[in-house]
């Protein structure tokens, strides 16, 4: 087991009080994996990966553990945490492909960062320069700006240098988002060869768009107002979700055969609840059309197949 | 209702405006009432700019743009006033589209302001209210909120609302769903097929396909500028013939098949069209020769023209880029 989430609880501090932004998530992702996360803003899809690497100032750790590799991480304990990162766990934050110093040429930026993980440049420039190749990239992006690569070719930079040191975990957020569909498909597929190449044990990709979960993900996490919803393989969240939340939602994306006169898709009415003070019980039973008098109770997140876990009093 | 005819815009690079770039060339279309017409397009084919072009935000470089059967390229103050009562615009962020100082109200007073001073308060408030109906708001949930407490999905709901306020005709919708959460966002949708529904002409901008593909009735592909690809949608999706088109639709992420499968599927196309270009054995079908072609009847130089590959279902020469080698060449010439 790569990776093993207990009961985990990341809640902000607000001067309005804690906002519960990760409410006791439990869940696995095995050696190998690659598991996506999807939910909708403020569902806490971004909170859990920033959890694993670092807590800043705002966010406190409240509960539960994280063992990766046997082993337990030390999430609020900053200094213990400074060794794991981007050795053990590494993270593509959101946006990471515009984050990069445009003053600095690529090389360069990535021997500063190796550098302060005391690892030599000139160690790993071979196999940098070989994994570049395998993203399609040719080794002199290494003397470019920033601003000198596309967006597509800025993500696949960022993903080679994240996963440099092979980590154990890798978690990707929102790494395909704002490319063009055709830079999309190659960044993640590049995920998949990392994958397969060994070079991360195992992934969390963090999107809201789920059909490019369904192209790279082997199981799907949803998550709904900072609980877990469901998780199965892939092709059985979209196929067969046994969630409301998770039915409303796929039924809610239109596909390219998809046309408003034949077949009217319907979107789902209302707002999640606010994390402030939410609601006791299962978070959906407003917006829920299965909702009864138990729903008050929180549904507990239950294996009801193999692989296949639901929090859902209406299922089974 | 709207033509677009050899539409060009051109901009101005570089410090000292030394170098140009091409964003628009030669782009002809139409929106007729009653009609969702998509611009699909990645960033940098020009779908925003042909937008702005058409709200008047930018001017054009050539070409020419009618509205009825006027032409609207160039207005004066004054007479764009009157051409905003009938085409008005939506944009991607709502949130940047409202100031977040005031109540959403104020959207709706200055609009009151400009363009119906003297309806009287009630009567305001009625056709508010209409507006909000026709965008499925409750008017006690919204009125006299601040932006910040409302979703996305309404403000942007409440952004048509105010285009409808003004009887318009012609919706420019650039984006406008692609900062949605998936829940609202088939909201939006709806609305703008039942908007089309009621007559209304809908210029619909985006970058992802499978929404395009859900409301509209014809589709425009756009490669840096130009059109590849126009035509009805389910011609335009089911059928689609330049590389670019073929591309874009095999990289789009599909729920019920793999990027593999759609590859194998699309496999024997893909093998049927290689190395050939249809826009140019259609133009030596006519008897034009390749050398010809600047002075094609069409007026449409460079191979910027589309040809009729079935009615209603137009494609362009099959390069990508301006400066590369149609990939017919080879074969056309000899």
């Amino acid at each position: 087991m790569a990776l093993a989430v207990n009961d985990l609880k990341v809640w902000y501090r607000t001067r309005r009080g804690d906002v519960k932004a990760l409410d006791g998530v439990t869940f696995e992702v095995a050696d190998g994996e690659i598991m996506g996360i999807a939910g909708e803003s403020g569902c806490g899809k971004t909170t859990l990966g920033k959890a694993l690497i670092r807590l800043d100032t705002r966010m406190r750790h409240v509960g539960g553990t994280v063992v990766l590799d046997d082993d337990e991480l030390p999430l609020a304990d900053d200094n213990a945490m400074r060794r794991r990162r981007y050795r053990e766990v590494s993270l593509i934050p959101q946006y990471a492909m515009s984050a990069m110093n445009p003053t600095r040429k690529i090389g360069r930026m990535i021997r500063d960062l190796l550098g302060s993980h005391n690892v030599r440049y000139s160690e790993v420039l071979p196999e940098l320069e070989r994994r570049l190749k395998l993203v399609g990239l040719e080794p002199d992006v290494l003397g470019r700006y920033p601003i000198e690569l596309s967006g597509g070719m800025k993500q696949r930079v960022v993903l080679v240098l994240s996963t440099l040191l092979d980590p154990s975990l890798l978690i990707g957020d929102e790494v395909t988002s704002a490319l063009d569909v055709s830079s999309q498909k190659a960044v993640a597929r590049a995920l998949v060869e990392f994958r397969d190449h060994g070079f991360v044990k195992s992934m969390i990709v963090i999107t809201h768009d789920i059909s490019v979960l369904f192209q790279v993900a082997d199981t799907i996490l949803v998550m709904y107002a900072g609980h877990l919803a469901e998780k199965a393989p892939a092709r059985t969240i979209i196929d067969e979700p046994l969630h409301p939340y998770t039915k409303m939602l796929i039924g809610a994306l239109p596909q390219v055969g998809d046309r408003y006169e034949e077949q009217r898709l319907e979107g789902i009415e209302g707002r999640p609840p606010s994390l402030l003070e939410p609601p006791a019980g299962c978070r959906f039973r407003d917006r829920c059309p299965l909702a009864h008098d138990r729903c008050a109770e929180a549904p507990p997140f239950r294996e009801v197949a193999e692989g296949h876990h639901v929090a859902c009093w209406a299922v089974s | 209702m709207l033509t677009l005819d050899h539409l060009d815009k051109v901009y101005r690079t570089g410090t000292f405006g030394g170098s140009e770039l091409h964003a628009v060339r030669q782009v002809s279309l139409d929106v007729q009432r009653g009609e969702v017409v998509s611009l699909i397009g990645e960033s940098g084919s020009g779908k925003s700019t042909i937008g702005k072009m058409v709200l008047h935000l930018l001017d054009s470089s050539g070409g020419t743009i009618t509205f009825d059967g006027r032409d609207v390229t160039r207005l004066g103050f004054r007479a764009r006033r009157e051409y905003y009562r009938k085409v008005q615009g939506v944009f991607q962020d709502p949130f940047s589209s409202f100031n977040p100082i005031y109540k959403v109200d104020r959207t709706f007073e200055t609009l009151r302001r400009s363009y119906f001073p003297r309806v009287s308060a009630a009567s305001w408030r009625e056709k508010l209210e209409d507006a909000l109906a026709a965008v499925t708001l409750e008017p006690d949930d919204i009125l006299g909120k601040f932006p910040h407490q409302l979703s996305g999905g309404q403000l942007q709901r409440l952004l048509i609302a105010r285009a409808l306020l003004l009887d318009i005709e012609l919706l420019v919708a650039d984006e406008i769903i692609s900062m949605l959460d998936a829940s609202t966002r088939i909201d939006v949708l709806n609305l703008l097929g039942e908007l089309k529904g009621r007559g209304l002409g809908i210029l619909f901008v985006t970058h992802d396909l499978s929404l395009g593909n859900y409301v509209s009735d014809r589709v425009v592909i756009l490669y840096k500028g130009r059109i590849v690809e126009r035509g009805v949608t389910s011609a335009v999706f089911g059928d689609p013939l330049h590389p670019y088109t073929r591309d874009l639709l095999a990289s789009v992420p599909h729920l019920d098949r793999t990027w593999e499968e759609v590859e194998a599927e699309e496999a024997e196309r893909t093998r049927r069209l290689a190395g050939r270009c249809l826009y140019h054995e259609a133009v030596a079908a006519q008897g034009r020769s390749l050398g010809e072609e600047a002075d094609a009847p069409d007026g449409v130089p460079n191979g910027l023209g589309l040809v009729e590959y079935s009615p209603g279902h137009f494609v362009g020469c099959f390069r990508k880029a301006a400066d590369e080698a149609c990939p017919g060449s080879a074969g056309a010439a000899g």
